[in-house]
């Protein structure tokens, strides 16, 4: 597989173009050499314990070509939000569909776009920043993914701009794709003082399908800045997805993550956030609902390098049947890092006795003046509120599902946008059957 | 209404209930009193149908029906009522939601319609006023964040609502201030009624200068030691619970 890929990517290698500098070439090359080194980690990799490649790496996957003609405003209307007007990108099978996308007016030097015509664009920003945050030593999928980038989204907003609205980067795989990978790879840059959220659903309209996702996002949060962030990840339950979210923040910034994973029969995201100068605020929110066989893995990593900086983590899963779930997460604290206050929180409710959560909370620390603290749990519903409940009338199986529900809704009640707030209360209560 | 006979129930290999003899009819109001680890509590959550105690012997029996073969939510709908010692938070789902789901399954038991959330808000504004609210408490999460006077409230609040036939109140003016005692009782006195019962699961005789009860029975070891009228409420406050421990030779 290895060796197959590194042919693939040697037979697409060219010469620098337009939409590949030079600069960008050689951060490909390099990325590839790195993968062909390296080769897709097994169980003997720390990282990868628990979550097996097999799947993806026992599969030869093609790469898609062109977008189908029978993709519709219609067929993508359920994942919007109810908020089509939105300024939404929109790749089917990895290519951007201006045909689909909506960008309306933005304000003065603000940058929405598909990275392919960012490309082609202001070569100086992309420089800047794309491959720079999300170190390919890290891991063989992102050394993959900077190998074969090609699509993604960029958005930028330029120091001291609010953006009132929403931004979705959509990314949806149609019937057509099966047996496909796509590398999306999407840059987000808001500069100093400014203010923006940023929406990333990865959809399908082929439920039972099987394709690969391997998608990279790189965020740069300037001195100042707000970023709300959500990553919806609703894949066919067949497929495989990888992601790396990759954060790199300034002094007084404020970042809030949260991540939605309900689909893929293999689904990883990594979420590493490195705090870069002081008073930085970092809050990371996750849910995961998984059920028949899935294996859904959340590692995430935050590097407190600076003094000052709060974190805040929580994630929760559901898991029915026979599905198993991974929560890693490692805090990094500086000698440096003085007054660090980090909490992380795991909790897992287990709906069948088949199903399985490995769960580790890894905290290094090197500074002696700092409040961390960890908690996780993995367990059924409370045997006394599953009582309250029914003491009021509520039959066995209704107080399960509500108390699922209310056991979710404690996360998603963090999610700051309402209209995605509400869609995924909805998914809940579709998941659980109705409350 | 409620017949208890010889009851023992057990949590885990520790018998708690030894034999509770108790005969509740329609329109009275019954007292049980006793000291810390007499029983009391168990008793209220084993007429509920608390999953964490075993009934071992005896009977009860709840308007003719076997009330220990009924699961909790077919108890609930058959109009027995407990307000929990300790009531459970549920965040993420409101307090207007779990309490009209609640409102509608013992509807449904009824064989009447389920009505919405309009016609619902409709019926909580008279409801409210019983325990002095105003409608915002109904947009919080179930008792979360609540302060203890706060669950309490709402435990009555919930039983304004379901208007059970028995209640079971436990131990609910523990820790209580004057205002919010006064606002218990007031609920519970406006249940009172000819066809409705309650049983007063508490430690001390406070309650009871609000809440006037017919009978007033004394639990010490997991038996009924002493049963009277409203004057032995009296009694306890004044002499304490040691007398009637020594009489029974104390429990094990």
């Amino acid at each position: 597989m290895t060796e197959a890929l590194v042919q693939e990517f040697e037979a697409l290698a060219g010469t620098a173009t337009a939409e590949s500098p030079e600069w960008l070439e050689s951060a490909r090359r390099s990325a590839m050499e790195r993968f062909a080194r390296t080769g897709f980690p097994t169980g003997r990799d720390e990282d990868w314990r628990f979550t097996p490649v097999t799947p993806i790496t026992q599969t030869k996957w093609r790469l898609p070509n062109g977008v189908p003609a029978t993709v519709t405003g219609r067929h993508l209307a359920p994942f919007m939000f109810g908020h089509a007007e939105w300024t939404t990108l929109v790749f089917v099978n990895g290519a951007v569909s201006e045909a689909l996308s909506t960008i309306g007016p933005l304000p003065r030097g603000v940058l929405v776009g598909s990275l392919a015509e960012a490309l082609r664009g202001d070569g100086a920003l992309l420089e800047k920043h794309l491959t720079r945050h999300a170190p390919v030593e890290g891991s063989a999928f992102t050394a993959l993914n900077t190998a074969f980038l090609r699509e993604g989204g960029v958005v930028y907003v330029p120091a001291g701009v609010e953006l009132s609205c929403p931004v979705h980067l959509v990314f949806l795989t149609t019937p057509e794709a099966v047996g496909t990978v796509t590398h999306p790879r999407n840059l987000i840059v808001v500069e100093r003082g400014s203010r923006a959220s940023v929406i990333e659903s990865y959809v399908t309209l082929a439920p039972g399908s099987t394709y690969w996702t391997n998608a990279v996002t790189e965020v740069s949060a300037g001195a100042g800045s707000w970023l709300e962030h959500a990553r919806i990840q609703r894949e066919s339950e067949q497929a495989h997805h990888v992601g790396l979210t990759h954060v790199d923040q300034q002094r007084d910034s404020h970042y809030r993550s949260f991540s939605l994973a309900m689909g893929g029969a293999l689904a990883r995201h990594n979420l590493h956030v490195r705090l870069n100068g002081e008073n930085i605020e970092t809050l990371m929110y996750g849910l995961y609902l998984t059920r028949g066989e899935q294996v859904v893995d959340n590692h995430t990593a935050i590097y407190h390098d600076q003094p000052h900086c709060r974190s805040w983590e929580v994630y929760k899963g559901v898991l029915d049947d026979r599905s198993r779930a991974v929560f890693n997460g490692k805090v990094f604290v500086k000698p440096e890092a003085q007054k660090t206050d980090a909490k992380q929180t795991n909790r897992n409710l287990l709906r069948s006795d088949q199903a399985r959560v490995d769960t580790k909370p890894q905290l290094e620390i090197f500074a002696d003046d700092v409040k961390c603290t960890h908690g996780a749990t993995v367990g059924r519903l409370d045997d006394v509120a599953r009582f309250y409940a029914r003491s009021r009338g509520l039959p066995a199986d209704a107080a399960e599902r509500l108390l699922t529900y209310a056991f979710a809704a404690e996360v998603i009640e963090e999610m700051a946008l309402e209209p995605v707030r509400l869609e995924l209360e909805r998914l809940v209560l579709e998941r659980l059957g109705g409350i | 209404m409620l017949e208890i006979r010889n009851l023992h129930a057990s949590a885990g290999d520790k018998e708690i209930l030894k034999g509770i003899t108790l005969t509740v009819n329609a329109g009275e109001v019954h007292a049980v009193m006793g000291p810390n680890g007499s029983g009391k509590s168990t008793l209220a959550q084993v007429l509920a149908g608390h999953p964490a105690y075993t009934v071992t012997g005896g009977s009860v029996t709840y308007m003719g029906q076997d009330l220990l073969d009924l699961e909790p939510e077919k108890r609930a709908q058959a109009g027995v009522f407990l307000a929990f010692q300790y009531p459970v938070e549920i965040p993420g789902v409101t307090n207007a939601y779990f309490l009209r789901a609640a409102y509608n399954e013992l509807r449904k038991a009824r064989g009447e319609e389920e009505i919405d959330s309009m016609d619902f808000i409709d019926l909580l504004e008279s409801k409210l006023k019983v325990v002095d609210w105003g409608p915002e408490i109904m947009s919080r999460a179930v008792n979360f964040g609540f302060s203890g006077g706060e669950k309490k409230r709402n435990e009555i609040l919930q039983m304004a609502v379901l208007e059970p036939r028995l209640a079971i109140l436990d131990e609910t003016d523990s820790g209580l201030d004057i205002d919010a005692l006064r606002i218990v009782a007031k609920g519970v006195n406006q249940l009172r009624r000819p066809d409705k019962a309650t049983i007063l699961v508490t430690h001390y005789q406070r309650l009871l200068n609000y809440i006037i009860p017919d009978y007033v029975h004394v639990l010490v070891g997991g038996r009924i030691v002493k049963s009277g009228g409203k004057e032995l409420a009296h009694e306890l406050e004044a002499r304490g619970y040691e007398w009637l421990e020594d009489t029974v030779g104390a429990a094990p």
